[in-house]
């Protein structure tokens, strides 16, 4: 009997090691260990067996039991882990094919760049004004210094809705308009549309936005003028960015500056991005000019100030190379999607 | 402004490189644009004299020259039909180099080796403003003595250099060589020399010759006059006709450039009468008259009006003062006898004057920013120097000079501590004097003021502010130091409503939307376009009075047309699908004639075409947006007709009582009207109105404690029966424990009868303080079932 069992534990050993399939798992236990396996088939013939032997055989096909299925628990567990594994290469995929398209929309390049300009100034402790785009001829020029007949006007080709009313040449009046409002210190920027009889080309548009800004308070001199302009335009342009103020002249400001940043393309060296200077025109700035303080209703003898503009549009051309205006105004998909 | 760096150098000592004065000139407030190097391109060519020609052996048309150049002798073979021996020419030598970058070699013509070529004015890129016969056809004969072997360039007067500055308004003094001059001469620390002004006796007495009367003193505040006799009109002689063509003036004769070089030196614009053509030799500054004509140099005739001042003689006009003389009284070959005008007119009339007929001149745009009164007279006397100089006329004793104008000097007293103050600089006084002393100020130092004269010249000066900007230009922008604001702390933030505008700009984009940026103004007919053809139904617009274009005449009160422009656009290049918004500002004229300033709304614009594109994914964009604000709750979208839009597939959305804009699907006809086939899904919302009304204050609701229960609710309903109603309908008989309703199928076929529809809801319900019992649900769902029926008809399928 003892052979016989020793006999069993071979054999079934030798078949569940060429077992290679899950569900035949199943099959083998039944076919050994099951009610009508042949561990169980022995065993019914242990009646005689003598009293000495019986426990001696109990114990040993007790053992075997217990072997195999510790050995059917260890193949389980092997299979199991074959079976995944397969799997697992089987679902193996091509990870270069393309993505799912997701569907996110964005922001046109003069509100990012604007957003841009935005955060950085208030970050330096500027609010953010708006006015009116039809505006009185008063605050477009007259209230900055540029009565009529004055020569400035020619240099800003205006559309007239009336005598007195225009599409606003530049963001400037709003400049008035808070002044008006608020008692200084004043800290704005005015970003907004503004309207010049220009025809269409590569550079021109008769309609572009400008960023206005202006900074009133007691004691502001120039040299925080020229320091604000260029945090301002390390911000913008980076940290190598240097800033060049040339004399200049508008009806508004006095003294008056155009300011230069060196050019992010060459880094000041020359290329055809800067026209070979190393320089960039970006705004024009200058300290309010005391009448434009009386205007306001400021008096100049307690307040000065300063105040800056520049095309947004030609910065967005400059910090995304792009080179011609009209393509902002296209609005081509392929174009927008590129920001 | 082109300055010739020669003739700057006339007045100035100037020791640095043009690129160098360039640069410091630009940083003192002269913005140069730039240098034109004159004979730029032309390279190894000289003059040559030909010694002999002789026949080409191999061709009719070719002869062969000999040519002395000084140091060797040349063959050059050419064609030239005016080539004769003695003739001095410009040779192109081996190597040489002409404009265009055209190289000149040695080389064999015909079977004769040529050693170079015989230069045409036009192979030289000449004209005959350059050089007098520069345009004939044939080789440039030089018509005056030059030495063999002189570069060309030097021989004609090609080898200056010519700056362009850029002057702004305020400066017409600089619109001169001496104004030039003398910011050169601050900026270079070099010295001014004005030119010497001396005219010698003249004959007999002006006053005798001609009259001069004044009938607007306040439009003609000087006027000086001088009269030549027995002018010999001719050219004018080369090194004058040479520095007009490089300031870029045409050379005429040598009277009108006279009058042309003194204005370019001086600033002062000038002009000569034939004075013999004058009427009663009378000059009468007076207003035109209504409905007279003139007709001016440029040979186009004018009609005037009485805003414009005119020069006339005792009968009739004969010049447009300031801006340009009448062709009546024109200086021709005949003229025998001359009177010089050197007068100041005031500068509003002139602009006025000059817009008006359109007609800007070189004397206009100087008169209309402002000329000193005291050069008109030191003017006409240099010109009459010049005459007397390139013996051209006669001069006639004395100067008919009146002068309504103030001759006194402008005294000005700033605070030099004032002057630190606004610069942020601490210059002492002793500095900011020789500043404005090299500027040509009068300065005395007392105590805290400089007392000042202030130059004629300058009459841009006027306070404090103006100092501040000559003694900063001078001593350098780029030496005041740079700071940040003391003491000015500010909050920097955005406003609430700036906020949620750029918040809700994100939303949008984050729903598959890009943002475009179109034009405000548009043309009238866009109202037809869009269907809208009842003039009642088209809304009051401010009108541009000189539009661009009757396209771009009016402010837009819709931005519908523009959206779908750029739909139209990117299907016509073949973009599958396009998601685009605006926001942009339309403007609303309270009344016309526009009396105030319109009102300005911005308005939200959504417009979509291309697979997966229908009216439920925009109102799916739209809901998003109205989440994000706070405003879903409020929602409503009611069926609407709007003639853009398709009947059946437009909603307006209220929000409350509040409408706030049109959704839905574009009415075939009008897409068809922007070439679109395809399906175009648009909305314009009140974008303001969302903003202002805007829920962004947000509260924390406990999550729910208890679980929920889920009971489905399928319908059959009349077809005409709107989701909308059903939904409010649950949600009237649901009461406070139904937490949520969920649309999950709509089913219209065989079914159900014909007519109807089956819609099917998921219904939560939750209590917030306890586990709801299937007796409660079950007693709600039922009162829910028998509400639809009551008020909508509705069955469960
Ligand atoms: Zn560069």
């Amino acid at each position: 009997m003892q052979t016989k069992l020793e006999q069993i534990r071979k054999e079934a050993q030798n078949a569940l090691e060429k077992l290679d399939k899950l569900d035949e798992l199943s099959s083998f236990r039944i076919e050994y260990l099951g009610k009508k396996g042949k561990l169980t088939r022995i065993l019914r013939g242990m009646g005689s067996l003598s009293p000495e032997e019986r426990p001696k055989i109990g114990q040993l096909a007790n053992e075997i039991r217990a072997h195999l299925e510790a050995e059917i628990e260890k193949k389980t567990r092997l299979l199991e882990e074959e079976a995944l594994n397969q799997r697992l290469r089987d679902e193996a995929i091509d990870v270069t094919i393309p993505g799912k398209a997701y569907h996110r929309g964005n922001l046109h390049p003069l509100s990012i760049v604007l957003n841009e300009i935005k955060d950085i100034f208030l970050g330096m402790g500027f609010q953010i004004a708006e006015g009116p785009e039809v505006e009185l001829d008063y605050y477009n020029f007259e209230a900055l210094n540029i009565p009529r007949n004055h020569p400035a006007r020619d240099t800003q080709d205006t559309f007239y809705i009336t005598e007195n009313i225009v599409l606003r040449t530049h963001t400037s009046p709003t400049q008035i308009r808070v002044m008006e409002k608020e008692k200084p210190p004043i800290k704005i920027i005015v970003p907004g549309r503004v309207y010049r009889s220009d025809e269409v080309d590569a550079t021109h548009s008769p309609i572009f936005h400008q960023v206005e800004g202006l900074v009133i308070d007691k004691n502001i001199t120039m040299g925080d003028l020229k320091g604000t302009l260029d945090v301002f335009a390390k911000e913008l342009f980076g940290p190598r960015t240097r800033t060049q103020f040339r004399p200049h002249h508008f009806p508004f400001t006095e003294p008056s500056a155009e300011m230069d940043a060196s050019c992010a393309a060459c880094d000041g060296a020359g290329c055809r991005v800067c026209s070979y200077t190393g320089w960039i025109e970006i705004l024009g700035a200058g300290m309010v000019h005391p009448k434009v303080l009386m205007y306001g209703g400021i008096d100049p003898e307690k307040y000065s100030g300063f105040a800056f503009g520049m095309g947004l549009d030609r910065i967005v051309n400059l910090k995304y190379g792009i080179d011609d205006i009209r393509l902002l105004f296209e609005n081509d998909i392929r174009f927008l999607d590129q920001f | 402004m082109l300055v010739p760096l020669k003739w700057l150098k006339e007045y100035v000592d100037i020791d640095v490189t043009a690129e160098e004065l360039a640069h410091r000139m630009t940083m003192t407030g002269s913005k140069v644009e730039g240098i034109h190097k004159q004979g730029e391109g032309i390279n190894n060519v000289v003059v040559g004299r030909i010694l002999n020609i002789e026949p080409h052996p191999n061709a009719d048309k070719l002869v062969v020259c000999n040519v002395d150049t000084g140091t060797r002798q040349y063959r050059i073979v050419t064609g030239a039909p005016n080539v004769e021996q003695g003739q001095l020419v410009a040779v192109a030598l081996d190597g040489a180099v002409l404009p265009g970058e055209l190289q000149i070699n040695r080389s064999e013509i015909r079977g004769v080796e040529s050693w170079g070529m015989l230069c045409s004015g036009e192979e030289l890129g000449l004209t005959d403003d350059d050089y007098p016969g520069a345009e004939i056809d044939g080789i440039l004969v030089l018509n005056e003595e030059y030495p063999l072997g002189m570069d060309i360039r030097e021989a004609l007067g090609l080898d200056d250099e010519v700056i362009e500055f850029e002057i702004t308004s305020n400066r017409p003094d600089c619109l001169s060589i001496t104004g030039i001059a003398r910011e050169a001469a601050v900026t270079l620390d070099s010295v001014f020399r004005m030119p010497r002004i001396e005219v010698k006796p003249g004959i007999g007495d002006v006053n005798a010759e001609a009259a001069v009367k004044i009938n607007e003193p306040e439009l003609c505040p000087r006027y000086c006059a001088r009269v030549v006799k027995d002018v010999k009109i001719g050219p004018s002689p080369r090194w004058m006709q040479q520095k007009l063509a490089a300031a870029g003036v045409r050379p005429i004769n040598n009277i009108v450039d006279i009058t042309n070089y003194v204005m370019l030196e001086m600033g002062q614009p000038m002009h000569a009468f034939d004075l013999d053509k004058l009427a009663g030799k009378t000059i009468v500054v007076r207003r035109a008259n209504k409905g007279e004509k003139l007709i001016t140099l440029d040979e186009k005739e004018r009609l005037l009006d009485e805003n414009m001042l005119v020069i006339a003689d005792a009968e009739k006009s004969i010049g447009l003062a300031g801006v340009m003389g009448g062709a009546n009284t024109e200086i021709s070959s005949e003229t025998r006898n001359i009177l010089l005008e050197s007068a100041n007119f005031d500068r509003g009339s002139i602009r006025l004057t000059a817009k008006a007929l359109g007609l800007r001149s070189e004397s206009s745009s100087r008169f209309e920013k402002g000329l000193d009164l005291h050069n008109a007279r030191a003017a006409i006397d240099r010109a009459a120097q010049l005459i007397q100089e390139l013996e051209a006329g006669t001069v006639v004793e004395g100067v008919i000079d009146v002068c309504n104008g103030s001759l006194d000097d402008r005294v000005l007293d700033v605070s030099w501590k004032k002057v630190n103050q606004l610069l942020g600089l601490n210059l002492s006084p002793e500095i900011m004097k020789d500043i404005l002393t090299g500027l040509e100020f009068k300065v005395e130092v007392q105590g805290d003021i400089l007392k000042l004269v202030v130059p004629a010249f300058r009459q841009d000066i006027e306070g404090v502010a103006d100092i501040a900007e000559e003694v900063a230009r001078i001593y350098g922008y780029d030496k005041i130091p740079m700071t940040l604001m003391e003491g000015t702390v500010s909050r920097g933030r955005k406003t609430r409503e700036q906020r949620l505008t750029d918040m809700a700009k994100e939303v949008l984009a984050g729903t598959g939307l890009y943002e475009v940026v179109t034009y405000s103004f548009t043309s009238p007919k866009v109202y037809g376009t869009i269907g809208i053809n009842e003039p009642k139904d088209i809304p009051l617009t401010v009108k541009i009075g000189n539009p661009l274009g009757e396209d771009q005449s009016i402010m837009r009160t819709t931005l519908i047309p523009s959206i779908l422009d750029v739909l139209s656009r990117n299907r016509n290049r073949g973009i599958q699908q396009c998601r685009i918004f605006e926001i942009g500002t339309a403007f609303f004229p309270k009344s016309l004639p526009l009396e105030e300033l319109p009102e300005e709304i911005r308005i939200l614009t959504i417009g979509e075409y291309g697979p997966g594109m229908d009216y439920y994914d925009i109102k799916g964009k739209i809901e998003t947006l109205l989440k994000f604000l706070g405003l879903l709750d409020q929602a409503e979208f009611i069926p609407h007709v709007h003639p853009a839009f398709h009947p059946g597939r437009t909603a307006l959305l209220k929000l409350g009582t509040v409408e706030a804009g049109v959704i839905g699907e574009i009415h075939p006809k009008i897409a068809g009207n922007y070439q679109l086939e395809d399906r175009v899904i648009l909305a314009e919302l009140d974008f303001d109105k969302l903003i202002s009304m805007a829920q962004d204050q947000r509260k924390y609701k406990p999550l729910p404690k208890y679980p929920a229960v889920t009971r489905d609710l399928a319908l059959v309903v009349h077809k005409d029966v709107l989701a909308g109603q059903v939904e409010k309908c649950i949600w009237k008989y649901g009461g406070e424990l139904l937490e949520a309703v969920e649309l999950f199928d709509i089913y219209m076929g065989s079914q159900i009868p014909e007519g109807y529809k089956s819609l099917a809801y998921a219904l939560n319900y939750r209590a917030a303080d306890r586990t709801l019992t299937d007796e409660e649900v079950s007693l709600l769902h039922d009162s829910i079932v028998k509400g639809l029926e009551k008020d909508l008809g509705a069955r469960l399928r």
